[in-house]
């Protein structure tokens, strides 16, 4: 399977359409937006103001216009996100890709590495590290990778052990083949649609986390991004004198691209187990269970 | 029994390696940064100690012009004797007071949270499972998970604007009344456990659907197995062998997962004591990140890591007496 064929499927699939229709106007919004509205940081009218025909979403405690913020705030925090899971997903099969194939000491020692970043709290360690770099995308880009590659990596590196393992794999072993060649031609195509599941989930978890650490004022505040706008909304009280409308529209923005990233998830995992489209999610998940394995499940990372 | 131990061992060595790299992590962080990090470290206290102890906390942090393994064995060797240095927004105090007093706080709301979210996510989970296709699986689930997508500390938000601001139900700040005393009186208790409710009901709110999820999901595997055919067959009443017979076996999962879902509780609960200004560690993280109190806040992210790993070796531990089959 190439991304080609992928991409067809998830065109066709219900779910996987409705989640790249709502995914793709965000990232309309985020390359001609900023075009479309007014000019995000300037002090058009009287600070906590409701929303009304001149400034439709209100404005802001600074007295700027809320919804030019929202539609302004999506550039950034779009391409830090995806960017993010691009990165946690290739550092991911990187890491996690050896340590299946190669298996032995290096495995043991891999997966040791995988286990201690996966123990320890993730959250703690990014306010520290972001508060050492200078404020920004580029530092926030940083962080999440440091902090969010390890469970990728121990999704694909079990991905890849039971690759390594199967027929196909011994065979072109057998007949000769390069390591190269079985790592790129047997087994990456194999993992197609896991490692691009691993990349919208990491790309939900990077705008949540880039998001959070906004907030609490670790990015660069003089940007405009949805996590400032929520950091400027709290600072300006906007909880304490009523003003609802300043930090709304950003929670539901937030919401709505998850769940249309989580949509085409659901396709992805269709595409790639072709029963599951014809059961419903919850019935997918008991069968999960009738074929456990006994392995421990583990809380799939923390959710801000 | 010597299985056992060794058992223990090898996941008390794991524990010791992780911590040992969270140690070195944040000895290794200020060095690997942009600019002089005894520059940054000390700016704030430029003007408030005199040069004497300044040379003193420098020493506490290895930030000295000793080689880099001298300053690494200083810095051990300070932390060994729980010297963390002096905070610098609440000076002269040293950081491992100003933490004391926080650590509390953190694991009263986290824990708080943590034992009724898991409760009440397994019973309901286990009920879910019971009925299962029944009003409380079929809305519940996606309800949560509809819940989940927003981003958690937005909901925090939220719901502090809802009912402590617009209702009034709740109290916007803080941890317990003022001009209570904390102690063994009954006007604190009760002012704690008022100002903890919004915060912890939140926590809830956003981790039960985890809790609930997991357990249904094992739950509906073990109701499939041939031993509950056979106690239903036995004529066991229902509730006897939903309780003793399928709960008590799906429990094992949820347990495990506890250990994790506390580090993630009291690294994620700093959202929560942001917005709610509950004095905790999360809290104390954030004032020492806008006061730029960096002996503090490297202080924070070793204990918060410190609870963390130490909560995960005990639920191990648990697990142990829990399940003969890890014991092998």
């Amino acid at each position: 399977m190439n991304f080609g064929t992928l991409f067809k499927q998830l065109i066709s699939n219900r779910k996987a359409r409705a989640g790249l229709v709502i995914v793709g106007l965000f990232v309309l919004v985020s390359l001609i937006g900023p075009w479309a509205v007014q000019d995000p940081t300037a002090f058009t009218a009287m600070p906590h103001q409701l929303p009304s025909t001149e400034h439709w979403l209100g404005t802001t405690g600074q007295g700027q216009d809320v919804l030019a913020q929202t539609v302004a705030g999506t550039r950034v925090t779009l391409a830090v996100g995806f960017a993010t899971g691009f990165l946690v997903v290739l550092f991911g099969a990187l890491v996690g890709g050896t340590a299946g194939y190669l298996g032995g000491r290096t495995d043991d020692l891999l997966s040791l590495l995988i286990n201690v970043f996966l123990v320890m709290p993730g959250l703690p360690l990014m306010v520290v590290i972001a508060a050492w770099l200078p404020p920004g995308p580029l530092t926030l880009l940083a962080v999440l990778v440091l902090t969010g590659w390890a469970w990728n990596a121990r999704v694909l590196r079990a991905q890849t052990l039971a690759l390594a393992k199967s027929d196909f794999v011994h065979a072109a072993k057998v007949s000769g083949e390069s390591s190269l060649r079985i790592v790129t031609v047997e087994i990456l195509p194999n993992m197609l649609s896991l490692m691009t599941s691993s990349f919208i989930g990491a790309t939900i978890y990077a705008i949540g986390a880039q998001v959070g650490l906004e907030f609490l004022g670790l990015g660069d505040i003089s940007k405009v991004t949805w996590g400032t706008n929520l950091y400027w909304a709290s600072n300006d009280s906007a909880l304490l004198l009523g003003s609802w409308w300043i930090f709304v529209p950003t929670g539901f923005c937030i919401a709505l691209l998850g769940f249309g990233l989580t949509l085409i998830n659901f396709g992805v995992d269709e595409i790639a187990n072709p029963r599951l489209a014809t059961e419903s999610r919850w019935a997918r998940q008991l069968r999960a269970d009738a074929t456990d394995d006994g392995s421990t499940p583990v809380v799939a990372g923390w959710v801000p | 029994m010597s299985r056992l131990v060794e058992y223990l061992l090898r996941r008390l060595g794991f524990y010791a390696l992780a911590a040992w790299v969270a140690i070195t992590l944040n000895f290794l962080i200020p060095r690997l940064m942009p600019g002089d990090p005894a520059q940054i470290m000390f700016a704030r206290f430029k003007g408030e100690m005199n040069p004497v102890a300044i040379a003193a906390l420098r020493e506490t942090f290895g930030l000295t012009d000793a080689p880099m393994w001298m300053q690494y064995l200083s810095y051990l060797e300070h932390l060994f004797r729980g010297d963390m240095g002096i905070s610098v927004s609440y000076f002269p105090e040293p950081v491992v007071n100003v933490i004391a007093t926080g650590l509390s706080w953190s694991i009263f709301l986290a824990g708080t949270a943590l034992i009724i979210s898991f409760l009440l996510g397994t019973a309901l989970g286990a009920l879910a499972a019971w009925r299962r296709g029944g009003l409380l699986d079929s809305v519940a689930p996606p309800l949560l998970s509809l819940l989940g997508a927003f981003p958690y500390f937005w909901m925090a938000m939220l719901a502090l604007f809802l009912f402590g601001f617009g209702l009034g139900w709740f109290p916007l700040w803080h941890a317990y009344p003022e001009g209570t005393s904390p102690g063994l009186n009954l006007p604190f208790l009760a002012g704690a456990l008022y100002h903890a409710a919004l915060p912890a009901a939140t926590i809830v709110i956003a981790s039960l659907g985890g809790w609930m999820l997991a357990m249904r999901n094992t739950m509906v595997g073990v109701l499939g197995s041939d031993y509950i055919t056979y106690a239903r067959a036995r004529g066991l009443s229902p509730r006897r062998v939903l309780i003793r017979y399928a709960a008590r076996n799906a429990l094992l999962p949820n347990i495990t997962g506890f250990g994790m879902a506390f580090g993630f509780v009291l690294g994620g609960a700093l959202l929560t004591e942001i917005i709610f200004s509950y004095p905790g560690q999360g809290y104390l993280l954030i004032q020492a990140v806008r006061a730029q109190d960096y002996p503090l806040m490297q202080g924070l992210f070793l204990t918060i890591t410190l609870a963390v790993l130490g909560a995960n070796w005990l639920v191990d531990i648990v697990t142990l007496m829990l399940d003969p089959r890890t014991r092998r």
